[in-house]
């Protein structure tokens, strides 16, 4: 068999809702995941976490029941484990907290992790997004922008790519010289051109001007800048700060522009939060999320004492204003925080997305995270945990980018093409470690350690399984697509909801039982098929003599396809069973209601139902299960798409890390 | 399921032989029965000084009470205005709006109420019991608590002329005072006595239900707006007056149209169904966790912010639906 480092019987897994819900089965440790596999030969619930995914483990007082664990994991799944032993509870524990806290990069799934590509796949994969592409897609090289090798070796700037783009006017003179002035060397450097009206958005950290200093090469790249865009005669900086907080900077010798020395700037402050502040109010909205039982009162509060709804809208609002000033007054911003690599990414990338359409498509939102995140230098290993670090540095700067674009989404359902599922997939990908995008700190670092040689991209295996993250409702040529998204900036402060699709993701009792995305989906594909076949028919008839014959084979065979589309749409109507509603009815002897069974049997995740995308095998089809049958299968008619990280797949990790 | 009025049983603990007597034949042999009433038991015991009261275990063995104190009246009307203030004051900073959500409380009573109403249907779908429903005069809570369940329970209530059949029978025929409770609606300062928006209340449940099995109802948020705009001004005789005898005495019948007239029409009728109706013969049980409740932003910000894109959605929705 396969190698475990551990393996526990006799293990409850608790649900939150219920207390009554509990699965009795084995849990096992393997050099990258946790696995509990549910007791029984029909219904085998499994789940299964990567070590990646674990941001804290809870071991809590021993009852007479055993010995409880709480898992708690960065995709904000929350796993509830009574151990019957102590003993085992403790070494449990102990080997938990060693595996969840990798210290070399070799450690980490996605180098054991094998998709069975060959070494030509894995590099077309990588190549799906080219930010070269991207760059000449808006319109670079021209009179106004030019690429510069001046970072080829890393050498003005270690956290920025070796390919930059920057204005004309700007020598490497300039840029060296820029570069020295400004914190951690990221000087200022193109993230958006609008080839429309040639305004563009320009990134970088923040000046070293103290009280006082002024360098002249900063200065003349603000000005390069502002030359390359002659539809305008001044820049917008926009600092993304609080104001004290960057003032606060200054005494340590850092700061903000002073309008008096940079010509031609209209500077602002648009306050975000640090990442502290961040960290901290993901942390009370979790608790707010593991409340028992809590009163619309105490959700509520919770909520607006965590402040996250009020942190999205900030960033929201900076990338209006940004996406505002270059659309509609066509000028120029200078975008910055403190090192350019945390609210300055969240920024400019909410802005991109309003601004052009190509990024609301399912590959233009690659190419972005690729750009002003990868790219540009975001530390994805401090943030997002992938090694052993500093606590500090931990927090949830691209999560709170991923749900302004799903805030965007609930604004304007026909606005992108792809779904809720894509993004939530993109999250727990970030933090799973399963492929090697998200890595290390800088691209620097990702070269030095030849990820592309050595692990997968995931844009490759989301771009395969598209179908999953579409959204129904998307058409190129609908006016919601089209050019800008004007989302109103004030005052809707109701218009930003709680996103449970995330962070209850994985309490199903919480959700819609039926997928709307994908009854839809379902729908189109089907009409598809037929107007295919509609199409394909209408020429053999024109053909063929025997038009009388093909007809009646064919009539029966569209009259199964529509029995099987009626047959699945009355499968929506998925029994479920209600909540706890009242306490008062424990006493009274409940019938065990087969439709309960009904519901457990659609969390099972054997490797047959399992929808083919989900990266995670925990995480509940129960959504879909209405329409299973239908989304099982592939456009070819054919079985079900093969389980992606299914449980044979991960034997084979296992396998191979021994 | 039963609704009734409150017991008078008065601060003498009086029987009524015939009440038991009527409760009883609700029940078999050795059967259980829940009376779920919507006041609180100490709203409920203080009822008996002035003549109501509740039904004494004694005297209804059978029957087993559950409290589920919903609100009602003044109060309700006060949280209904509250909101309505607070989504049309531009000056929100986000900060403090889910606060004043919360001070609003609204949606603390779509909860309470649809908890309840869950309550009533569970006791009837799982512990196959029958429920008495009652709250003091039993036209308000009493009424939203029976029609909820029966839209959770029931699937012909959930079809565009089953659920016109619930109005008719569990608000409007069951003598829900609407002329007294439909009177200003929120913005006037009158703050009538009588007035409170219980019927809205139950709109707003409603709509969480559609929002929650997006494919079980065959009407869709249209219908629900325009019976919230009929309830309080309509064109129509359907909502007039508090009850039926006096709609007798108006002649409403004979001097008005009615709005399900209107509404069935089969060119009207199209615009208020749920393109992605399905019917459904199961129970639907929705969460009622906070999470799971959601401001009925159609409603509050009807005027405030346009509707367009969700249209669109919703008309793209459509429009696949029929091509299929």
């Amino acid at each position: 068999l396969c190698h475990f480092f551990a393996q526990v019987e006799n293990v409850r897994l608790l649900d939150r809702l219920s207390s009554r819900k509990a699965a009795l089965g084995t849990l096992y440790l393997t050099a990258t995941h946790v696995i509990f596999v549910e007791n029984g030969s029909e219904t085998r619930k499994e789940i299964w976490v990567l070590h990646s995914q674990i941001s804290s483990i809870e071991k809590q007082a021993t009852t007479a029941t055993g010995c409880p664990l709480l898992i708690r994991c960065k995709n904000f799944q929350v796993i509830q484990l009574v151990i019957p032993q102590e003993r085992d509870c403790h070494d449990i524990y102990i080997s938990l907290i060693r595996l969840a806290r990798p210290v070399k990069y070799e450690e980490l799934y996605c180098f054991s992790f094998n998709p069975k590509l060959d070494k030509e796949e894995r590099e077309q994969g990588w190549k799906l997004v080219d930010l070269n592409e991207e760059y000449n897609r808006m319109g670079i090289p021209n009179n106004y922008w030019q690429i510069s090798d001046v970072n080829r070796d890393y050498g003005v700037c270690d956290s920025y790519p070796t390919e930059v783009y920057v204005p004309k006017s700007a020598t490497a003179h300039i840029i060296v010289g820029s570069s020295k002035f400004r914190s951690r060397r990221r000087f200022p450097a193109l993230s958006y051109y609008c080839k429309d009206n040639h305004a563009s958005i320009c990134r970088s950290s923040q000046p070293l001007s103290g009280f006082s200093a002024r360098c002249l090469e900063d200065e003349q790249m603000l000005q390069a800048i502002r030359k390359a865009n002659p539809g305008s005669n001044f820049i917008y900086v926009v600092d993304t700060r609080p104001k004290l907080n960057a003032m606060a900077n200054r005494a340590a010798g850092k700061g903000y522009e002073n309008e008096d020395n940079y010509s031609n700037i209209k500077f602002q402050f648009i306050g975000i939060e640090n990442i502290h502040v961040m960290r901290n109010s993901l942390q009370k909205m979790l608790e707010v999320c593991e409340l028992k039982s809590p009163s619309m009162s105490d959700f509520l509060w919770g909520l607006e004492n965590s402040g996250w709804l009020k942190h999205i809208k900030a960033i929201m609002d900076a990338g209006i204003f940004i996406a505002k000033a270059v659309a509609e007054e066509g000028v120029s911003v200078l975008v910055h925080c403190s090192d350019g690599w945390d609210r300055t990414a969240q920024v400019c990338s909410v802005a991109s997305l309003l601004l052009d359409p190509y990024y609301r498509t399912m590959k233009g939102f690659m190419v972005l995270i690729e750009k002003d995140w990868v790219s540009f230098g975001h530390k994805f290993n401090h943030r997002y945990g992938n090694l052993d670090g500093d606590p500090k540095e931990i927090s949830p700067v691209i999560d709170q980018f991923i749900e302004c674009v799903w805030q965007l989404m609930e604004q304007f359902p026909c606005a992108f093409e792809f779904n809720e599922r894509f993004l939530i997939h993109i999250q727990h990908h970030i933090y799973s470690c399963q492929f090697g995008n998200f890595l290390c700190n800088s691209q620097k670092e990702r070269r030095e350690l030849k990820i592309q040689e050595r692990t997968y991209s995931l844009w490759a295996h989301l771009w395969k399984n598209r179908a999953d993250y579409l959204n129904p409702l998307y058409r190129s040529d609908h006016s919601q697509t089209q050019g800008t998204l004007h989302p109103r900036m004030a005052p809707c402060n109701f218009l930003y909801k709680f996103w449970s699709g995330m962070y209850n993701r994985f309490e199903k009792g919480l959700h819609p039982r039926q997928s709307v995305t994908d009854y839809l989906m379902a729908v189109k594909e089907e009409t598809q098929q037929l107007e295919e076949e509609l199409e394909v028919l209408r020429e053999r008839l024109a053909n063929l003599q025997e038009s009388q014959l093909n007809d009646n084979k064919v009539k029966s065979k569209q009259q199964e396809r529509s029995k099987q589309l009626g047959l699945s749409t009355s499968n929506n109507s998925l029994a479920n069973t209600p909540q706890e509603y009242s306490n008062d009815l424990k006493s009274f002897p409940s019938r065990s209601p087969s439709q309960g069974d009904e519901e457990d049997s659609a969390l099972i995740l054997t490797q047959d139902n399992l929808k083919s995308s989900d990266p995670d095998l925990s995480a509940n089809s129960d959504q879909e299960s209405g329409v299973e049958d239908l989304s099982c299968r592939s456009p070819s008619g054919g079985g079900c798409l093969p389980s992606e990280d299914s449980g044979k797949d991960s034997d084979e990790a296992v396998f191979l890390a021994v | 399921m039963l609704r009734s009025s409150q017991p008078l049983t008065g601060p003498n603990r009086k029987r009524c032989r015939e009440d038991e007597q009527l409760l009883g034949t609700a029940l078999g042999e050795e059967q259980r029965g829940f009376v779920i009433d919507t006041r609180s038991a100490q709203a409920a015991k203080q009822a008996r000084m002035t003549g109501g009261g509740t039904e004494p275990k004694s005297s209804y063995p059978q029957w087993r009470r559950l409290h589920r104190p919903l609100e009602r009246g003044r109060p309700l009307q006060e949280s209904f205005a509250k909101l309505v203030e607070a989504c049309n004051d531009p000056s929100a900073s986000m900060d403090r709006w889910l606060g004043r959500l919360e001070s609003c409380r609204w949606l603390s009573h779509v909860k309470a109420a649809l908890s309840t109403a869950c309550l009533a249907a569970q006791c009837m779908d799982r512990e196959e019991a029958s429920v008495l429903v009652h709250g003091a005069e039993g036209t308000d809570t009493t009424l939203l608590v029976t029609a909820l369940a029966q839209v959770i329970l029931d699937p012909s209530c959930r079809t565009l002329l089953g659920f016109q059949g619930l109005l008719e029978r569990e608000w409007i025929e069951a003598g829900h005072p609407f002329h007294l409770r439909c009177a200003r609606s929120a913005y006037s300062h009158a703050r009538l006595k009588q007035e409170a928006p219980l019927f809205l209340l139950f709109l707003d449940c409603v709509w969480q239900l559609g929002r929650q099995f997006p494919f079980s109802l065959e009407f869709n948020e249209r219908l629900l707006l325009t019976l919230f705009d009929n309830a309080y001004a309509s064109a129509y005789g359907t909502f007039l007056c508090n009850n039926e005898k006096e709609r007798c005495l108006c002649k409403v019948k004979e001097s008005t149209l009615s709005l399900w007239g209107w509404l069935n029409q089969p060119a009207e009728r199209k615009k208020y169904l749920n393109p992605l109706y399905s019917p459904n013969a199961l129970v639907i049980w929705p969460s009622v966790e906070p999470q799971s409740i959601q401001l009925w932003q159609g409603l509050f910000f009807r005027w405030i912010r346009s509707s367009q894109y969700l249209d669109e959605a919703w008309a793209e929705i459509q429009r696949l639906v029929d091509s299929s």
